[in-house]
């Protein structure tokens, strides 16, 4: 296997950690609610899912397990700001320090125990296709629910009157109401659903790549997650590029340094962030803004 | 605008219901409430989790064993203490209930340990892993191992075995004890295989599963056959091996039970012996001028490193332990060390000269990687 196989192949590994919070927090995004508690459901989903699965010893009770420890945040979340009018911000923040608590308190126990990760499946046919197979289609679970989950997703938004609404709840929630809509109710559903795959990304960081626990183990991934659907312009494809550029960037700076390349550390340590946000703002750039409105008034009124 | 206050300051009471919750798990334990006896009370400060099967709990099942051992000691624990003012905070509030013995336990509550030391004159303060350069004061003490002792040993059973005879260490920043460890691998792998290479990723992180996991896999498909470590969880890196179905040699614990057959053996660390030493001088009122008024460093020369090695795995042949406990067994000859010429860095300028050896202040001061080491430091 040589260097660049293994950073594309760690890339999507360890990009989907990212990418499944992302798409969590693009729904949310969509539907005029921004979740910086994002992390924190991260946080809930990766304990859910290994401490379930270290119990239990079924794998699978632990992907369910993840989401729901998730979808507890997302629920916390959406309560507080879409029933309670509470700031997002402040809301998001201060459940992402409550995750990080009660997961500390309760992941204690945890820490220092191991499980095997979820193993990769080849998928017959696509894997044996020369150089992409092994990188794309030797994967575990939930990297191909990553795939799948853009795919439906772009679908929802722009194909489906579903999709219609939860735009339109970021956009206008008046127009949405006027028309006989419950523009709360999405709100509250896509943001529970949203900090569900948050909760996924937590799995798919605990049981799905690394198989243990350890505490505040996302280590700020889920802010990146944030950030990239911002930088991603609220685009579903868009934001598998980032998380997966970043989860690049962040292999390649092992496998530079595994391979006895000298680079500057800092600078290493630096580029996935960089290299992200240069790409994405790039792109950005490009094509008319997809910000959705009513994320934009509850922004501002939270400056 | 009240209202929308009012809305906050439920969010705000949420959080702290949380905090709270948080924070009940880090405020500290007395080991016996006996305020009534004659009893000494000594206080243990700790950065992070008791049971990190690390570095923490190493000092926390010392702790404990301090107070089962010496029963005129009460222990008093704080864990979770973040390395900022909260440090003084915490030791206040540890004298403020009578402690007069404070053990500082994190690198980084070096500054903060010994301006309180200064400031608490009837209080003994010592510090775990600092290094006083300038005066002590009559009640401060800092102490620490030679750890590089035992990671060489790992290193040789690393270099016994690897078939590649490329060997991978994950660290976190280049300070100088790590550096030193990354020196001393490499040097015990060459002294049983002229060949073996360790190789280098940093993870700017003591504890970044992810990161761990990237550098691990990155190591492994540069064809290392033996992962090592400094960071303060290991467990990602053991999993990683396991799965690649190669070999680890462990630091802080002994997680042999995790891979019993990938596991060849580690550094893991036993303070019981220090603190119980440290405490009997201290409550015999003889501190002051004592060894441990001073820069304590335990080693294998004085048999009193609190750096011990680790039990060896099922796959390290009887031939090779029997040299690494050989080898342990010279170094406990006085002036025997690992340093010892002669000895060149990577450019090939000398570290070490033939005959010479380097003090522990010297190593304590090591900026260049030895030959055999692939990568560089990071440069700031």
């Amino acid at each position: 296997m040589n260097g660049v196989e293994q950073t594309l192949i760690g890339g999507v590994s360890g990009g989907t950690a990212i990418l499944l919070p992302a798409l969590g927090e693009l729904i949310g995004e969509r539907a005029g609610v921004i979740n910086l508690g994002t992390e924190g459901a991260m946080l809930a989903g990766a304990l859910g899912a290994y401490a379930m699965t270290e119990s239990s010893g079924v794998i699978w009770y632990g992907i369910i397990a993840g989401m729901l420890a998730g979808a507890v945040v997302g629920l916390a979340h959406s309560w507080i700001t879409v029933r309670r009018g509470g700031d997002q911000i402040a809301s998001g923040l201060l459940l992402w320090f409550l995750a990080l608590g009660v997961t500390s308190v309760f992941g204690t126990e945890f820490v220092g125990t191991a499980i095997t990760p979820l193993s990769n499946i080849a998928i017959p046919g696509l894997h044996s296709i020369p150089w992409v197979g092994v990188i794309l289609f030797d994967q575990n679970i939930l990297v191909y629910a990553g795939y799948v989950l853009v795919a439906v997703i772009w679908f929802v938004f722009y194909r489906t009157r579903v999709g219609l609404i939860l735009r339109a709840t970021g956009e206008r929630p008046e127009v949405v109401a006027a028309t006989g809509g419950k523009p709360q109710l999405v709100q509250i559903v896509a943001v529970t659903i949203g900090a569900c795959l948050g909760g996924l990304g937590g799995a798919q960081l605990s049981i799905g790549y690394v198989g243990n626990w350890f505490n505040d183990m996302t280590s700020g991934y889920g802010f990146v997650a944030v950030a990239v659907v911002l930088f991603a312009a609220w685009r579903p494809v868009r934001v598998l590029g980032g998380a997966y550029l970043f989860g690049i960037v962040l292999a390649a700076a092992s496998v530079l340094q595994a391979h006895g390349v000298s680079v500057n550390q800092y600078l290493l340590d630096a580029l996935p962030y960089l290299v992200t946000l240069l790409a994405l703002a790039v792109f950005a750039r490009r094509g008319r803004s997809e910000t959705p409105e009513a994320l934009t008034r509850s922004l501002s009124r939270s400056g | 605008m009240s209202q929308r206050f009012h809305r906050l300051s439920r969010v705000l009471a949420l959080a702290v219901v949380g905090l709270l919750a948080a924070a009940c798990s880090s405020t500290g334990s007395s080991s016996a409430g006996d305020s009534g006896s004659a009893k000494t009370m000594v206080g243990f400060v700790m950065v992070g989790s008791t049971s990190d099967y690390g570095y923490n709990q190493a000092v926390y099942t010392a702790s404990q064993q301090l107070a089962k051992d010496i029963p005129s000691v009460n222990v008093i624990t704080a864990d979770h203490v973040p390395e900022n003012n909260a440090v003084t905070q915490t030791m206040q509030s540890m004298v403020n209930k009578g402690a007069k013995v404070i053990f500082a336990s994190s690198y980084g509550y070096y500054a903060y340990a010994e301006k309180f030391a200064a400031a608490h004159p009837d209080v003994i303060v010592l510090h775990q892993g600092g290094f006083e350069t300038g005066k002590f004061s009559p009640n401060f003490g800092t102490y620490w191992g030679q750890a590089y002792e035992p990671v060489s040993l790992g290193g040789m059973a690393a270099g016994g075995l690897t078939k590649t005879n490329k060997l991978g260490f994950v660290y976190a920043f280049p300070i100088s004890q790590t550096i030193a460890n990354i020196d001393a691998f490499e040097l015990g792998a060459r002294s049983v295989n002229p060949q073996a290479q360790t190789y280098l990723v940093n993870t700017s992180n003591w504890c970044d599963p992810l990161k761990q996991k990237e550098a691990a896999a990155a190591l492994l498909s540069e064809g290392v056959d033996v992962l090592s470590q400094h960071q303060d969880c290991q467990t990602t890196v053991i999993q990683t091996a396991k799965a690649a179905g190669k070999y680890v040699v462990g630091y802080h614990y002994d997680a042999k039970s995790l891979d019993p057959s990938g596991w060849l053996t580690g550094s893991a660390w036993d303070w019981t012996p220090v603190y119980e030493a440290i405490t009997k001088v201290a409550l015999s009122g003889s501190f002051t001028g004592s060894k441990y008024n001073a820069n304590w460093v335990g080693s294998f020369a004085d048999n009193d490193n609190p750096l011990t090695l680790a039990s060896f795995g099922s796959s390290v042949p009887s031939d090779l332990q029997s040299k690494i406990t050989a080898e342990q067994t010279a170094l406990k000859k006085p002036g025997a060390s690992v340093f010892t010429g002669p000895i060149t860095c990577q450019d090939g300028s000398t570290l070490v000269a033939a005959g010479k050896t380097m003090t522990y202040d010297e190593v304590n001061n090591i900026s260049c990687l030895v030959k055999g080491v692939v990568g560089t430091l990071p440069k700031s």
